[in-house]
C-alpha cells in the first residue's frame, strides 16, 4: 500500500515540478535577464568560472540599466554547460525558456556552436566573450563576439615567434579532439610556414598527464619555440616538464594560458613563457582594484578565481561583454530579444580591453592588436611585453 | 651515443611511469583476484590521494602530510569497500561492478565540487622533485627513484603474502572464495586487508606520479587507472609480479610510441594490447589457468 | 482484462501521448525547456533500451555504447552535411572528400548499419570473452574508435578534432519520439520472439542454454549487432539534437551514464529503461539545476549550494539506488496496462510476478 501511495505521489511531484518550472518563465516586469552560458565543470570549467566572475563583478558595479526611460534591475541567469556538447543544448534552452534578453558566453567555442541553433530558434542574441573559433559567428546573424579570432591570434603568435626569437623551427603541440587547440595550431602552422619556418607538430590524447616525451621530442628536434595552444590543466603539466628537462626554447601560447594556474605552475621555474591575450592587468586601474576587491570579498569568488586575486583576461572580457550587452539593451529601448539583436549591430563601447564594435558581416569584433605578456617566474606575475599585430 | 642520449629520456619516462602504473595495478590485481571485481574506483582513489596531499601540505609540514596522505587514503579505500561493495557480496557480479562505477562517479563529482574544477598544483616534495642529470638527460629525481621503490615495495608485498597468516588467507580466498570461508577464514577482514594494501600502494603511487606530473584534476585518475588495469590483465590477473612487469611494459611502450611520433595512438595502443592479450592468451603472462575468464 | 483489450488500450495510450505532445507543441513556445529534455529523454531511452538488450536480456556486459553512438553520429553527419556547406565545415581540409548527401532517413539507417558492421567485426574476437573482460574490451574498443576519429590524417573524412555541423536536424519533439518509438518497438518484438527467449536463456545459464541447442556464438553476435545498430541510430539522433558532432563528446562517461540509466530503470525491463531515461534527463539537466546556484532565502545564504553541487547530489542518489534499490524502478517487470490495473487495485503479488517479462 505504502509503495503504491509513494509511486503516485512521486509521479505527481514530478509533474507538478515540471509545470512549476515551465510556469516560472513569467518574470517581474521591471527586471531584465541576461543569460550567462558558461562551463562551471568539465575541461573548461576553470576558465568558464573566471569569465563568469568578470560578468558577476560587472553586474555588482552596474546592477541596473535604463531602457526607454525606465529603470530595470539586471538579473544574471547563470547555467553550467559542463563544457560538453551534449549537455550544452539543455543549458541553453533553460536560458531561452527563462526569457533572457541576451546571452553571454561561452568559454570554449564548440559548446557555443552547439547552443547556437537553440538561441536562434528562441530568437535570443548571444555575445561570445572569448570563443575564438571562426565558426561561432560564421553564417548567422544572432551570434556576436567581442574577442579576436583564431586566424588572427595564430598569425600574431607566428609573427611574434619569428620577430622576437628569429625562430626557424617551431614545435606545435595540440590536444586531440579539441577544436580550439587544433584551430589555433592550424593557423599558427600556416602563418609560420608562410614566413619560411618549419613546424613539427604532435598531438596528445585527452586525460594525458605524461608530457615528458613531448618535451623530449621538442628538444631533440631542436625547436626554437614550443607552441602549445592547450587548456590550463595540460599547460601546467607542460610547464613543469619543460622546466624539469631544462627546455631552453621559449614556451608560447594563446589566450587560455593567461591564467593564474599558469603563473602558479611557472613560479620559481627556469623557463621563458609568453602568451597573447585580450587584456593586460594594469590596463585600467579602477577595474583592477574593483575586481580584486570583488574577488577577495567572498571565499567562493576567490576559489573560482583559482585561490588568488590575479585578474584573468577572460574576467576582463566578461566584464566588457556585460557592458556591451547593457549598451545593446539601451540601444534597443526594449527587453525584447529580437530588438536587442538588431541593436547589437550598431553597438559601440569602450571597455577595459579596448574599443568594441562589430563588423557588419558576421558580427565579429573589429580588433587588430593583441597584447603579449611574459610570465615573470620569480615574482609569479605577468609582465607586459608589447602589442603585436598582423603585418 | 648521440642516439642514446636522444632516446634515453623516453626510456626514463617510460620506466618511471611504468613503476607508477605498477603500484596502482597491484591494487587492481589483488582485488580482482579475490572479489572478481574490476574496482573502477581505484583510479579515483589515486586521484583523491593527490588532492589530500595538496590540501594537507598547505596547512602542515611535509613530514606530517605525507604519512597523513597514506593513512587517509587507506581509510578511504577501506570505507569504499565497506559501504559500496560489502552490502553487495551476494549480488550478481554486474551489480558490484556498477557500484564501483557509481563510486568512481561520486568521487569525481566530489572532487569537482571541492576543487571547483581548477587543476590543482601538486606541492614539490623536497629532494625527490629536484632536477638531476642522468647520463646527459635532465629529469626529476623521482623518475630514477620510482622503479627502485616499486621493486622494494613489491618484494615486501610478496613476502607478506607468502609468509604471513593474512597473506596465506588471501591466497586461499583468491583460490576459492567459498571454501576458504568454510575453512574458517574471516573473509571480510581479508577483503578489507586487500583494499588497505591496494589503497596504500595507490597513495605511494600518487606521491610519485604527481611529483612527476604535477597537476591534479578530478578526472586525472581515470586514464592511469584503466592503464593499470590493462597492465594487471596483461601480466595475468591475480599475479603481483605479472602486474608489475605488465605495467613496466605498458609504460615503456607508451613512451616509445610517443617518441616515434604516433602520439594519437598512445592510448589506443594500450587498449589494443589488452584485446590482443585477452584473445591470444587470456590468462596473461603469469596468470594461472582458469576456465572462468573465457 | 483480456489480451485484446490490453493491446487496444496500449495503442490508444501511445496515440494519446503523441497527440498530447503535438498539442503541447502548439501551445508552448518551441524553445520551452520541456521539449529539450523530452527530446534528449527520447534519444537516451533508445540507447538505454539497446544497452538493456545486451546487458539485461542477453547477459553480455558491454561498455562500448558510446563508441557505437559515435559511429552513428559521424556517419549521419558525414552523409548529410549539404555540399555547399562542406567548404565551411571542413575548413581545414578543403571541403573534405565526401561530396554528396543522402536523405535524412537513409542516413539514419546508414548510421545504424555502420555501427552494426563495426559491431560484427569487433564481436568476432571479443564476444568470446566473459562478463567483466568483455566489458573492459568493449570499453577499450570505444576508446580506440574515438582516437581514430580524432586522427588528423582522417581529417578529410571526419574533420579531425573539429566539429561537424550544419547538417539537417529536427525541430519537432515528435521526430525523436517516433524514431525512438519505432526502434524500441522493433527491439521489443525481438525480445518477445524466439530470439528473445534464447537471449534470456543465455543470460540465465549459458551451459544449460547450449545444452538446449542454442547456438551461443550466433545469438550473442546477433544481440551485439542489433544493440549496436540501435546505438548507432540513437547516436545519429543525438547528433541531430546537439546540432554539432565532436568525437570528444562520446567518452566512456557517456556509457556510464547510460549504464546508470539502465540500472535505475531495472536491468531487464524495457519500460524501466524508458522511464528512467526521462527521469534521469529531467532531473539532471533541469529540475536539479537550482542546486548549482547560490541561493538566498530572504537574507539566509543557503549553505553548500554552488557550482557542482548538483552532480554531487545526483551521484549520491545514484549510489543509494545502486546499493539499496538494486531492482531499480521496474526490476525485470514491465510497465503494462494490466500491471497498473493490478497495482492500483492492489491485486495479489503473485499475479504480477507471473506476468513478469511480458512487454
Amino acid at each position: 500500500m505504502k509503495k503504491r501511495v509513494l509511486a503516485v505521489l512521486l509521479s505527481a511531484a514530478v509533474a507538478v515540478s515540471m509545470v512549476a518550472a515551465t510556469a516560472a518563465t513569467a518574470f517581474a516586469a521591471d527586471t531584465v535577464k541576461i543569460g550567462v552560458y558558461e562551463p562551471a565543470s568539465g575541461d573548461n570549467g576553470a576558465g568558464g568560472k573566471q569569465e563568469t566572475l568578470g560578468i558577476q563583478y560587472a553586474n555588482s558595479v552596474q546592477p541596473t540599466v535604463e531602457i526607454d526611460g525606465k529603470e530595470y534591475n539586471v538579473e544574471l541567469d547563470i547555467v553550467d554547460n559542463e563544457s560538453s556538447n551534449d549537455k550544452g543544448p539543455s543549458a541553453a534552452s533553460k536560458l531561452v525558456s527563462d526569457g533572457v534578453s541576451v546571452v553571454l558566453g561561452s568559454y570554449g567555442s564548440s559548446v557555443a556552436i552547439a547552443a547556437s541553433d537553440i538561441f536562434k530558434q528562441g530568437g535570443v542574441p548571444a555575445i561570445g566573450v572569448t570563443c575564438t573559433n571562426p565558426q561561432v559567428t560564421q553564417g548567422n546573424t544572432h551570434y556576436f563576439r567581442i574577442c579576436f579570432l583564431d586566424p588572427f591570434q595564430g598569425t600574431v603568435l607566428a609573427n611574434f615567434a619569428s620577430d622576437k626569437f628569429k625562430a626557424k623551427k617551431a614545435y606545435v603541440l595540440t590536444k586531440q579532439g579539441d577544436d580550439y587547440s587544433a584551430g589555433l595550431g592550424h593557423y599558427f602552422t600556416k602563418a609560420f610556414e608562410d614566413a619560411g619556418g618549419e613546424v613539427v607538430s604532435d598531438t596528445f590524447p585527452e586525460g594525458n598527464s605524461d608530457f615528458a616525451s613531448y618535451v623530449t621530442t621538442a628538444k631533440n628536434e631542436g625547436a626554437d619555440v614550443f607552441f602549445a595552444p592547450v587548456s590550463t590543466e595540460a599547460a601546467a603539466l607542460i610547464i613543469d616538464q619543460a622546466a624539469s628537462q631544462g627546455l631552453e626554447a621559449p614556451l608560447l601560447a594563446g589566450d587560455t594560458w593567461d591564467s593564474n594556474v599558469i603563473l602558479n605552475a611557472a613560479k620559481g621555474k627556469n623557463l621563458q613563457l609568453y602568451v597573447t591575450t585580450f587584456y593586460q592587468e594594469g590596463g585600467n586601474k579602477e577595474f583592477d582594484e574593483g575586481m580584486k576587491e570583488f574577488v577577495n570579498s567572498d571565499s567562493t569568488n576567490k576559489a573560482n578565481n583559482g585561490g588568488n586575486d590575479t585578474i584573468a583576461a577572460v574576467s576582463a572580457m566578461g566584464y566588457d561583454a556585460y557592458f556591451t550587452a547593457l549598451e545593446a539593451l539601451k540601444g534597443a529601448g526594449s527587453t525584447d530579444p529580437a530588438k536587442v539583436n538588431e541593436a547589437l549591430w550598431d553597438v559601440q563601447y569602450d571597455g577595459v580591453c579596448g574599443h568594441i564594435e562589430f563588423d557588419k558581416e558576421n558580427g565579429d569584433a573589429v580588433r587588430d592588436t593583441a597584447y603579449v605578456k611574459q610570465a615573470n617566474t620569480e615574482t609569479g606575475a605577468w609582465e607586459f611585453v608589447g602589442e603585436q599585430g598582423i603585418k | 651515443m648521440e642516439w642514446f642520449s636522444r632516446n634515453l629520456p623516453y626510456l626514463l619516462a617510460g620506466i618511471s611511469v611504468g613503476g607508477q602504473y605498477a603500484l596502482i595495478a597491484i591494487g587492481y590485481t589483488m582485488v580482482y583476484g579475490i572479489l572478481r571485481l574490476i574496482n573502477f574506483a581505484h583510479g579515483d582513489i589515486f586521484m583523491v590521494a593527490g588532492l589530500i596531499m595538496i590540501y594537507a601540505s598547505t596547512v602542515m609540514p611535509m613530514y606530517i602530510s605525507i604519512p597523513l596522505v597514506l593513512v587517509a587514503t587507506v581509510v578511504i579505500g577501506f570505507l569504499v569497500e565497506r559501504v559500496a561493495y560489502k552490502p553487495l557480496r551476494s549480488a550478481p557480479r554486474m551489480s558490484i561492478m556498477i557500484s564501483a562505477i557509481g563510486v568512481s562517479y561520486l568521487l569525481q563529482n566530489l572532487a569537482l565540487y571541492i576543487t571547483g574544477g581548477l587543476a590543482q598544483q601538486y606541492p614539490a616534495i623536497p629532494w625527490i622533485s629536484d632536477t638531476i642529470t642522468v647520463l646527459g638527460a635532465t629529469t626529476k629525481r623521482v623518475t630514477v627513484i620510482t622503479p627502485f621503490l616499486t621493486i622494494i615495495l613489491v618484494i615486501a608485498l610478496v613476502a607478506l603474502i607468502k609468509y604471513t597468516k593474512i597473506g596465506m588467507a588471501m591466497r586461499a580466498a583468491s583460490k576459492d572464495f567459498e571454501t576458504s570461508q568454510l575453512m574458517g577464514i574471516k573473509i571480510n577482514s581479508v577483503i578489507s586487508m586487500t583494499f588497505i594494501i591496494g589503497s596504500f600502494l595507490a597513495a605511494v603511487g600518487s606521491l610519485l606520479f604527481f611529483t612527476n606530473y604535477t597537476g591534479v584534476t578530478p578526472t586525472v585518475g581515470a586514464m592511469p587507472g584503466l592503464k593499470a588495469f590493462v597492465a594487471a590483465v596483461f601480466g595475468g590477473i591475480g599475479s603481483i609480479p605479472g602486474a608489475v612487469i605488465g605495467a613496466f611494459i605498458i609504460g615503456i611502450c607508451e613512451n616509445i610510441i610517443k617518441g616515434m611520433g604516433w602520439t594519437t595512438f598512445s592510448d589506443a595502443f594500450t587498449f589494443a594490447l589488452l584485446i590482443v592479450i585477452l584473445i591470444a592468451k587470456p590468462t596473461g603472462l603469469f596468470g594461472e589457468k582458469s576456465t572462468d575468464k573465457v | 482484462m483480456t489480451k485484446k483489450k490490453e493491446t487496444i488500450i496500449s495503442v490508444a495510450l501511445i496515440a494519446a501521448l503523441l497527440i498530447v505532445l503535438y498539442v503541447l507543441e502548439q501551445i508552448l513556445p518551441s524553445t520551452s525547456m520541456l521539449f529539450t529534455v523530452l527530446k534528449k529523454g527520447a534519444i537516451y531511452a533508445l540507447v538505454a533500451v539497446s544497452m538493456n538488450l545486451l546487458n539485461g536480456f542477453t547477459g553480455l556486459f558491454s561498455l562500448g555504447q558510446a563508441g557505437f553512438m559515435l559511429l552513428g553520429a559521424y556517419t549521419y553527419g558525414i552523409l548529410t552535411i549539404p555540399v555547399e556547406q562542406r567548404e565551411n565545415v571542413y575548413m581545414y581540409f578543403d571541403g573534405g572528400i565526401v561530396q554528396f548527401t543522402v536523405p535524412v532517413f537513409v542516413a539514419l539507417i546508414a548510421a545504424g548499419v555502420v555501427a552494426a558492421v563495426f559491431a560484427y567485426l569487433i564481436g568476432l574476437p571479443v564476444l568470446r570473452l566473459k562478463s567483466d573482460y568483455l566489458a573492459i574490451a568493449t570499453l577499450g574498443f570505444a576508446e580506440i574508435i574515438r582516437a581514430v576519429f580524432q586522427w588528423d590524417k582522417l581529417g578529410p573524412l571526419t574533420n579531425g578534432s573539429n566539429l561537424l555541423r550544419a547538417y539537417p536536424t529536427f525541430n519537432s519533439v515528435l521526430f525523436p519520439f517516433l524514431v525512438s518509438g519505432i526502434c524500441i518497438a522493433i527491439i521489443v518484438m525481438m525480445i518477445n520472439s524466439t530470439y528473445g527467449r534464447a537471449f534470456k536463456a543465455i543470460r540465465d545459464d549459458e551451459v544449460a542454454a547450449e545444452a538446449m541447442g542454442i547456438n551461443l556464438a550466433h545469438h550473442k553476435r546477433i544481440a551485439f549487432v542489433v544493440s549496436s545498430f540501435f546505438a548507432g541510430v540513437s547516436g545519429a539522433l543525438l547528433a541531430m539534437y546537439q546540432t554539432t558532432i565532436q568525437a570528444s563528446t562520446f567518452k566512456s562517461a557517456m556509457t556510464y551514464e547510460i549504464l546508470l540509466i539502465v540500472v535505475i530503470g531495472g536491468i531487464g525491463s524495457v519500460t524501466g529503461s524508458c522511464i528512467s531515461s526521462f527521469l534521469f534527463i529531467i532531473f539532471s539537466e533541469w529540475i536539479l539545476r537550482f542546486l548549482d546556484n547560490d541561493t538566498y532565502i530572504g537574507s539566509f545564504h543557503v549553505p553548500l549550494l554552488r557550482a557542482g553541487f548538483r552532480k554531487v547530489v545526483f551521484s549520491v542518489v545514484i549510489m543509494i539506488i545502486v546499493l539499496f534499490f538494486r531492482q531499480g524502478i521496474m526490476g525485470t517487470r514491465e510497465f503494462s496496462i494490466r500491471g497498473i490495473y493490478n497495482f492500483l487495485t492492489g491485486k495479489s503479488k503473485k499475479k504480477k510476478t507471473a506476468k513478469g517479462g511480458n512487454a
